[in-house]
């Protein structure tokens, strides 16, 4: 066990925390503000995969091609707010749980009539090699990126939420909706801002992650479930909550799945603790929100008051 | 009495002396989306082919091919299984890429004695104690590259290999089969998710073991993005890389590109082997659909060949399965990988070669033959068929 090998994991656990940080970021505000349960946020994702994919196709750029996606799926993302998502506000969470889980499925079987079951989407050339962070180590130059691009959005989103005007009625619509709306906020312009916001986060993740992980229908689903349970723990409506509770599931779901089928490696055949390993690594994290909702039912950093 | 005439004469009209049948019905059902639907297109594109070249037909017997697609789902695989052979009675099943499917959805062409040929999974327990008289494999057993690859590594003298595979029978076969062959020290041996796609937390693994070499099985999309993050983490400059043939192979060449040069890999057939059958279909793949065939296109066209032959041997009657099964066990066609013969458990004995990626007289990137590792090998099962 080597201190590279811990360096490393703990590398891959910070991008992939980051990446569920931008879908976390985006769920939470829709959940803490407008009190609405969106399961169709990991479709957004899926969109903004695809549509990166697209466009890099067509383009020939992978930058140009990730940029416009962003907006793109933003617009998208305010189309369905306005179209079909601003009837749900009033209802009860069960009915926002069935129509958006609904909306899964329609976008799903939509992208692959639009785009086919899948697109290719590569890493570009010049990133597609390690670098040599330290001498001896090295790490893909993609990944590194990754985190790059996901720390800088994390500091653009504390710099909107904390510093400016949208930025004060955001925070002032979680703590205390109905205290916003009697000031007399503009709640539904606000709400369709940050719809489009948080579709736009999801397309930024979608379209990195595109290249490791395929870009295919469905691929919304499993890194959903994800996000809940980091807003969960982050504490709904609270964008530092998101971001720490993503970091701390990213970490302990990788260095789980690298760790554990080294540990029972020593006490099972490989077969076993390669299969027991990822497994429980998974359960580590539903384990971390049991113990939050336990202790600290609000979460960690609770944006209501 | 003229109502019993009446009925009689009736009868006697309708029923009509048995006739050899006037189509050949085929059941093709693969993995034909998501990110290892090339394996399945390469076999549906062989497959159409082979039928195309004989004039839309197999054994004489016009060729009605129902194709569907199992989505890389077993469940998805089950249910067309049974569409095809409980409602479209197709007399012959075949088309499924993975283990898993196919063993979830061959038991109702078995339950009902329609004859399953696969195009590629073969995996070790219908080799042996589970053995089944309507399970004919015209690719090689699940081990079979995994055995060659093992015997290779052994003889290069790499004294540690850290081994891959999905967590699912053909994964651990493969590991299996390699371990029977390679007699240096095995330094990590890892199964993945099937259908992972990031392989972060594994090769970072790899990098602390210290391997000399690397041996995956990693068919399909898994494959490609696992030797583009080995490459992209700068751990193929110090460790060698063997797969099994199919995972050094055109579909994910044209998917990584260069960094896959040097690659090592073993298989039963190769694009540069010098027979006339395989002249013809590598020219008349790569007309029809402008790209270099695979070990699965390969296997896709001997499926339809060997078909067409036992078809032709039968002179038609697809109906009298007893002889369609003898016909087929004769395996009297020309393969492309050469000669082709069955065991008594209906898996080939044939050889197996080794390749590595190399470019060329155009400058592509294909796998070029340079050795036999094995000649005439069967498979470690065959002993416990009781099958004769």
């Amino acid at each position: 066990m080597s201190w590279v090998l811990i360096l490393e994991q703990t590398l891959n656990g910070l991008q992939f925390g980051l990446m569920l940080f931008l879908l976390a970021a985006g769920l939470t505000l829709v959940f803490g503000i407008m009190d609405m349960i969106n399961l169709a946020h990991g479709s957004l994702y899926m969109l903004g995969a695809f549509i990166s994919a697209a466009l890099v196709q067509a383009t020939g750029s992978f930058v140009a091609g990730v940029v416009l996606a962003v907006p793109a799926t933003a617009a998208l993302g305010m189309l369905l707010e306005m179209s079909v998502l601003r009837r749900l506000y009033e209802r009860d969470h069960l009915s926002q749980v069935l129509a958006t889980f609904a909306l899964i499925l329609i976008l799903n079987e939509a992208v692959r009539i639009v785009w086919g079951p899948d697109l290719p989407l590569s890493m570009p050339a010049a990133l597609s090699g390690p670098v040599e962070l330290l001498p001896g180590m090295f790490y893909p130059a993609y990944r590194l990126l990754i985190i790059g691009v996901g720390a800088a959005v994390a500091l653009l989103l504390y710099v909107l939420v904390a510093h400016t005007r949208v930025g004060m009625l955001v925070r002032a619509g979680a703590s205390n909706r109905e205290m916003a709306l009697a000031m007399g906020v503009d709640v539904r312009r606000l709400f369709t801002l940050l719809f489009g916001v948080g579709a736009g986060l999801c397309a930024v993740a979608g379209a990195l992650l595109g290249p490791l992980l395929a870009v295919q229908v469905g691929m919304g689903e499993n890194i959903l479930i994800l996000a809940f349970v980091v807003i969960v723990i982050g504490g709904i409506g609270s964008i530092r909550g998101a971001l720490v509770g993503a970091v701390v599931v990213g970490l302990v779901d990788t260095t789980g799945r690298a760790f554990l089928p080294l540990l029972f490696g020593h006490f099972f055949q490989p077969r076993v603790a390669s299969a027991a390993g990822p497994a429980i690594a998974s359960v580590l994290a539903y384990l971390l929100m049991v113990a939050v909702l336990y202790f600290r039912p609000q979460g960690l950093f609770p944006a209501r008051g | 009495m003229n109502r019993l005439a009446a009925a009689v004469a009736l009868v006697a009209a309708t029923s009509l002396p048995a006739q050899g049948a006037d189509k050949v019905k085929i059941g093709f059902i693969s993995t034909l989306s998501g990110p290892s639907a090339a394996l399945g297109v390469d076999i549906r594109d062989a497959f159409m082919l082979a039928v195309k070249l004989n004039g839309g037909k197999l054994g004489g017997l016009p060729a009605e091919v129902l194709i569907g697609d199992d989505q890389f789902k077993p469940d998805v695989g089950r249910q067309l299984a049974e569409k095809d052979v409980k409602l479209d009675r197709v007399n012959f099943l075949t088309g499924f890429v993975f283990s898993n499917i196919m063993l979830a959805s061959v038991p109702v062409a078995f339950e009902n004695k329609v004859i399953y040929v696969s195009p590629n999974a073969a995996p070790s327990p219908l080799a042996g104690k589970q053995c089944n008289p309507y399970f004919f494999v015209a690719s090689w057993p699940n081990d079979a590259y995994h055995e060659a690859a093992g015997q290779h590594a052994t003889d290069k003298g790499y004294k540690s290999v850290y081994m891959i595979a999905p967590n699912y029978q053909a994964g651990k076969d493969s590991l299996e089969g390699f371990k029977r062959f390679y007699k240096g020290q095995v330094v990590g041996e890892v199964y993945t998710q099937l259908g992972q796609l990031d392989y972060s937390a594994e090769l970072a693994q790899v990098r602390a073991a210290r391997p000399e070499a690397m041996y995956i099985f990693l068919p399909g999309g898994m494959g490609i993005n696992f030797i583009k993050q080995f490459v992209a983490a700068g751990l193929s400059k110090d460790i060698q890389l063997i797969t099994p043939g199919f995972s050094s192979d055109q579909d994910i060449i044209r998917a990584v590109g260069d960094p896959m040069l040097g690659t090592f890999d073993a298989a039963h057939w190769a694009l540069d082997l010098d027979n006339a059958a395989n002249r013809k279909f590598v020219a008349a793949f790569e007309s029809e659909y402008k790209r270099l065939p695979t070990v699965y296109a390969s296997q896709g066209y001997d499926t339809a060949l060997l078909i067409d032959s036992a078809v032709r041997a039968v002179k038609g009657k697809v109906e009298d399965t007893e002889s369609v099964r003898k016909a087929l066990k004769a395996a009297k066609f020309q393969s492309v990988r050469g000669a082709f013969k069955f065991n008594r458990n209906q898996y080939p004995i044939q050889n197996y070669y080794l390749r590595v990626v190399g470019k060329d007289a155009q400058g592509r990137l294909v796998n070029k033959t340079i050795g036999t590792i094995f000649k005439d090998r069967g498979d470690a099962y065959v002993q416990d068929c009781p099958m004769k």
